[in-house]
């Protein structure tokens, strides 16, 4: 079967050239507006146009990124029947994946490596600005490859699970989703981040809820995640607050420029707001970022969300979680208030999540639930490689961010393909994969081999960099702690590779086609990550490279993060 | 300020905090939708009480509106009440309504589900078992899988209480 109807494909052309189109237009549309306000000037950034061309396309990349899903959604909901909004989304997300690649290539180019983009002209301090370095550029490219990816793949798998008359609202909601999770990335102003993290928030509550067809308790799994995500963005949007009242600024570097000035003066009084404000941000981001023992919305709403969605959401949420880690803890309190003890705090909560969370992984039943365990525990590694505050430790954390969710994007892929073609990801249809379907179970397994961290597989190069990290910190019971959550991992992915590999199927779902391989649209996408996955366990080099030159930027604007300017509280 | 100087933000917290319990301790949807909305009712007054002027003598700051006095907008209005906060609440009450409305879109369908909105009851109809189980039952075999699982089972219970933990660390 394949997985593309010969007939879309000049649908699919003409929708990505009507995407350019629209791209252009709106880059044009900007520069009327532009023009509107002669008070502003013009964007510093026009003169020398980031990208080394001055078209309004690479001049006005920071912003398209984010308006496009934005729009794209809206007209995904008035698209009819089934595959019209799909073949829109696929159109739209290629789109962002193409200009994610270009703004990645244009912040290369940059003088310093960062574009700065202020929306109307307005001066950053007052109006919304967009800075994009070397980190963001990761992390939107992450978010749209793992966008474009899912969105290619959902085809069959939301077919099948989702009622045929809420497909455009699906994909309307899925691109509103994308439209946060790159607004938050691409941001660099405070309250910005919390509109759009609330943004992809509620996207993603629906979109969990919309695996009520298959299974009720995707509802109840929905709300709990609703309503602990809600208090999650209520305290940062507290921190923000207090963050405001000291500074007067909502912008990011200002912020952090005005908060240093002020904790070098010794009559400074705020400083226990600057503790209070430092508390709610880390409680409220650890929340969104399912930091152990804050996680547990994640396991329910990844188990029940449908398959795409569970790929798409396992493998970008909880990264752009990880991303406003970065930026409030070093770029807006480096230098300014982060004492050992707190980033200690992140360092016990990390090791604790993943010791016991593997151990849950070990017991459940259903392979979803598995990674959605398995999630809370990787992300304890990257949380792990910040807290140390170290380089090294950085380095290894933002690697992992992009290991991470190349991993479990593909392994939720390819438990779609299971759900799609034997109705269920519990333990029982695992069995016997591999005689049913060959590829998936090969797909799926080499996901595994990377969480375990094997060497060959790109979990090998994140967990080698954060050994070597708390190596050289001498913190042996981080050393310690990251060997166990190999050795527990290797536990719950043998389980699934016995059962694939070396078990005869269920006799119950036995009447089950025999050999029935997933769609060919559901398969590359799958195997194009599990590639991925080898890929980038041979050549570390993008991710490396990337990965130092962020944690350069991260502690680079802190100077040096633990020193004796905090002490605060 | 004294005490009844910080009265609003007093009251912020205090409402803040009924709103925090009820989430925790209410078992019906509705109730703990309703204290969401409270606990972010709270903020609000937090950033709201924020912007507003106070001079030392008590004069109250002014809606900063540049007035016009005879030829053109010259005169400044002097001491004036901070929009900026008060302008992020427009957007933060906006996306307060939306929260509510989906969340309110969710129990509408939950109660379809289930039949009931109380969390206990729904609890029990899962646990009547319709669905397949979610965690092993039966003690697997094996010396690793036999402690690994005996462990995670003491800390399922640890992970129950772990849920209902919010408060800020420090």
């Amino acid at each position: 079967m394949i997985g593309l109807d010969p007939t879309l494909v000049p649908v699919l052309g003409m929708a990505a050239q009507f995407v350019a189109d629209l791209a252009i237009a709106f880059s044009g549309l900007f520069d009327a507006l532009l023009a509107l306000f002669p008070h502003g000037g013009h964007v510093p950034a026009v003169a020398t146009g980031p990208a080394g061309g001055d078209d309004l396309l690479s001049f006005n990349l920071p912003v398209l990124v984010v308006i496009l899903p934005l729009f794209g959604g809206l007209i995904a909901s008035m698209l009819p029947g089934r595959d019209a909004p799909w073949a829109w989304a696929c159109a739209v997300s290629a789109a962002v994946f193409a200009l994610a690649l270009k703004l990645i290539d244009a912040v290369n180019l940059a003088p310093d490596g960062v574009i700065d983009y202020n929306l109307g002209a307005w001066p950053a301090e007052y109006g919304i600005a967009l800075k994009v370095d070397h980190l963001n550029s990761y992390i939107i490219l992450i978010v749209a490859l793992i966008a474009f990816l899912t969105t290619v793949y959902a085809r069959h798998s939301v077919a099948d699970e989702i009622p045929d008359d809420r497909h455009r609202f699906f994909w309307a909601v899925w691109l509103l989703a994308l439209t946060g999770l790159v607004g938050i990335t691409a941001t660099g102003d405070t309250f910005n981040i919390y509109v759009l993290l609330e943004i992809s928030s509620l996207t993603v509550y629906t979109l969990i809820a919309m695996g009520k067809s298959r299974d009720r308790r995707a509802l109840t799994a929905s709300l709990k995640y609703l309503i602990i995500g809600s208090i999650g963005a209520t305290f940062i949007l507290l921190g923000i607050g207090y963050l405001l009242m000291l500074t007067g600024t909502l912008n990011m570097a200002d912020m952090h420029d005005q908060l240093v000035q002020a904790v070098n003066d010794p009559n400074f009084e705020g400083r226990r707001t600057l503790f209070v404000a430092f508390a709610f941000l880390i409680a409220g981001l650890s929340l969104k970022m399912a930091l152990w023992p804050l996680h547990m919305w994640l396991p329910d709403a990844y188990t029940f969300a449908p398959s795409a969605v569970s790929a798409f959401v396992a493998a970008t949420a909880t990264k752009v979680g990880v991303y406003m880690a970065f930026r409030f803890i070093f770029t807006i309190f480096g230098g300014v208030y982060a004492s050992e003890a707190s980033l200690m705090a992140l360092t016990i909560c990390a090791s604790f999540g993943i010791i016991l969370s593997s151990l849950q992984a070990i017991r459940a039943a259903n392979v979803k639930r598995v990674l959605a365990y398995s999630s809370v525990g990787q992300l304890g590694y990257i949380v792990l490689g910040f807290s140390l505050g170290t380089r090294e430790g950085v380095t290894a954390s933002v690697i992992h961010v992009f290991n991470h969710a190349v991993i479990k994007g593909g392994m939720f892929m390819a438990l779609g393909c299971v759900a799609l073609r034997l109705g269920g990801t519990e333990m029982r249809h695992i069995r016997g994969l591999f005689k049913r379907m060959p590829w998936t179970t090969g797909a799926l397994t080499l996901g595994g081999l990377g969480l375990v961290g094997f060497p060959l597989t790109s979990g090998f190069i994140s967990k080698w960099y954060l050994l070597q990290a708390a190596w050289a910190e001498g913190l042996w019971v981080a050393v310690g702690v990251v060997v166990v959550g190999g050795l527990l991992a290797l536990i719950y992915v043998w389980r699934i590779v016995e059962a694939a590999w070396f078990t005869d199927p269920d006799p119950e779902l036995q009447s089950l086609s025999v050999k029935r391989e997933a769609p060919l649209g559901m398969l590359i996408p799958t195997w194009v990550l599990a590639g991925a996955v080898l890929y980038f366990g041979l050549d570390g080099g993008f991710t490396v490279g990337t990965a130092e030159k962020a944690a350069d930027i991260l502690l680079g604007l802190s100077g040096d993060l633990t020193g004796a300017l905090g002490g605060a509280g | 300020m004294g005490f009844l100087g910080m009265y609003n933000y007093w009251m912020a917290i205090i409402i803040m905090m009924i709103g925090f319990y009820g989430v925790i301790a209410k078992r019906n949807l509705i109730k703990q939708v309703i204290a969401l909305g409270l606990f972010q009712t709270g903020v609000f007054l937090f950033y709201v009480t924020m912007g507003v002027y106070r001079a030392a003598d008590g004069t109250p700051g002014v809606a900063p509106i540049w007035k016009a006095i005879g030829d053109g907008f010259t005169k400044d209005p002097g001491p004036y009440d901070n929009p900026l906060p008060h302008v992020l609440m427009l957007t933060a009450i906006v996306v307060s309504v939306s929260t509510l409305a989906v969340a309110v879109a969710i129990i509408v369908n939950i109660k379809r589900a289930y039949g009931t909105i109380e969390e206990d009851e729904i609890i029990e109809a899962e646990l009547r078992g319709e669905g397949p189980a979610l965690t092993v039952n039966e003690m697997p075999s094996g010396v690793w899988s036999a402690a690994t699982s005996a462990m995670a089972m003491t800390l399922t219970e640890l992970d129950a209480e772990a849920s209902t933990v919010g408060e800020a660390r420090e």
